[in-house]
């Protein structure tokens, strides 16, 4: 089931209309809204994230494209061509510091990568990954494993980071993966979830 | 009053006793029912005399209309709408003009007077003030939602605020001392904030959650429902903080225009349990303390 809705022109809220129109029209599958402003973007994906629905934007010429995926369709279709599947159940994962294990921060360090690297291999993908405390360092630029969490995202693979974190250590600028939660949403993400685990 | 103080009124002092002010301002509609909504463009015309501590003497229609398209019922309706209005604030329509358009506006021009001395400004916030408003937000994002026909009982809620008069709001504190007084139109909360903290020369926090927000508000804000007007505002704001942990639909709400909005008050903290008080006692019972004034500075504004 996939529907396209070209919103170009409509003022406000006309494209949150045709988008609640368009996904309240079906029970599981793709929407995808053109729109060309930027203000229309922002309004249909928080409408579109509000509702528990998968978003993802591409720009060209002036003109967004946001391609909203609800239901069991998260899963589908170009997720599942993905070599590794993506997430099956609602696993998340809470990582509290950037070394993994205590003893030695040194091997910590290598342990966290060699993890990061066999999450990827692994056949069930967490739903979200919750970055708290230290281990906010790990989606800053300077994260050396920046590149696997990078390539979870890809995967659909929720990366959030702890603003009050972020603030703490100083480095918000330079978040480079995933987006900031607070602790509300950190709460809710695990009450919702299957399984929390905690490194 | 000069220019650099961004009020909307102008000031005229006539005398020792007597300075008078005159303000307009006119738009289009933003609810179907056209007696509502020359109430809430006339209160909305009202306010400026209001925030500025004056009271208002006489008001002159200005109106656009479509007058062959239209029936004139609807423009009868309208006028009533702001007559019922300038009456309630005690003061007399005593002309206007009427021009034709394709879309009908509506609005007042209005003379009030207020003593010299009894200004209020939007500037003079003082380090240890509270700040306290008297409407709750979300007038913005809740006539959007009107005109995609959703959450029907916030919109309710936002048409009665903002026909509501911000005289009885003005009368409650008028025996206060007031440091700064504005009222919360387009620019939103954060840019009336904003206005003040800079003509003031001082830092501000406002805490996100002590904000009064109309019924369905927040969750209109969250499902896209903000008018194009929330991000010009935040286009337009540099110096504004905001915590991560303050939720995006509460910071849409920040700066989400209003129309018709509550006055926005600089109270010594001393006085602020009186001055609510008297709010609640004369009917502005969403009146709420939502920040401080910390220290000197250049218009910081701290949101969390």
């Amino acid at each position: 089931m996939s529907t396209k809705i070209d919103a170009k022109g409509l003022a406000c809220p006309g494209p949150v209309i045709a988008t609640k129109k368009a996904l309240e029209s079906i029970e599981q599958g793709i929407v995808t809204i053109v729109v060309d402003n930027e203000v229309a973007k922002e309004n249909v994906v928080k409408y579109a994230t509000a509702h528990g629905c998968g978003v993802s934007i591409t720009k060209q010429a002036g003109d967004f494209t946001v391609k909203i995926t609800k239901g069991e369709a998260v899963l589908a279709p170009d997720k599942i061509a993905a070599p590794l599947s993506a997430p099956t159940e609602n696993l998340v994962y809470l990582i509290t510091q950037n070394t993994l294990g205590h003893g030695s921060s040194e091997l910590g360090a290598v342990l966290m990568k060699s993890f990061m690297y066999a999450l990827l291999e692994s056949t069930v993908l967490p739903k979200t990954i919750l970055f708290m405390n230290a281990g906010i360092m790990l989606t800053i630029k300077s994260s050396p494993v920046l590149e696997h969490l990078e390539t979870l995202d890809q995967r659909g693979v929720e990366i959030l980071s702890c603003g009050t974190c972020l603030d703490y250590f100083a480095v918000k600028n330079e978040l480079a993966i995933g987006g900031v939660t607070n602790m509300y949403t950190i709460i809710e993400a695990m009450s919702a979830a299957n399984k929390v685990i905690t490194l | 009053m000069g220019f650099e103080t961004a009020d909307d009124a102008g000031i005229y002092e006539l005398n020792e006793t007597t300075a008078l002010i005159q303000t307009l301002d006119f738009f289009t509609p933003i609810v179907d029912d056209p007696y509502m909504f020359g109430q809430i463009a006339a209160a909305n015309s009202l306010s400026d005399v209001y925030a500025m501590g004056g009271k208002p003497l006489t008001a002159m229609n200005i109106v656009a209309f479509p007058i062959g398209s239209l029936p004139a019922e609807v423009l009868g309706e309208i006028l009533k709408g702001g007559q019922d209005k300038v009456i309630e604030a005690g003061a007399v329509i005593v002309g206007g003009h009427t021009i034709e358009d394709s879309e009908p506006k509506y609005g007042l021009s209005v003379t009030g007077i207020v003593h010299p001395n009894k200004i209020l400004k939007n500037i003079g916030a003082l380090p240890g003030d509270v700040l306290i408003i008297t409407k709750a937000i979300g007038t913005g994002v809740l006539t959007t939602a009107a005109k995609a026909d959703m959450f029907l009982e916030g919109v309710e809620a936002a048409i009665s605020s903002m026909a509501m008069l911000n005289r009885y709001a003005a009368e409650a504190v008028a025996n206060f001392t007031i440091h700064a007084c504005t009222d919360i139109t387009g620019f939103g909360l954060l840019g009336h904030l904003y206005e003040m903290a800079v003509g003031s020369s001082v830092k501000i926090r406002l805490q996100a959650r002590a904000i009064p927000l109309l019924p369905d508000a927040a969750e209109a804000a969250s499902m896209g429902l903000v008018p194009a007007g929330a991000y010009r505002n935040r286009e337009y704001l540099k110096t504004v903080t905001i915590d991560p942990s303050v939720p995006g639909n509460i910071e849409d709400l920040c700066y989400d225009p209003q129309t018709s909005g509550g006055l926005l008050l600089s109270v010594p903290a001393a006085i602020a349990k009186e001055v609510l008080l008297a709010l609640k006692e004369s009917g502005s019972t969403q009146a709420a303390v939502i920040g401080e004034v910390l220290e000197k500075g250049k218009g910081e504004i701290y949101v969390d």
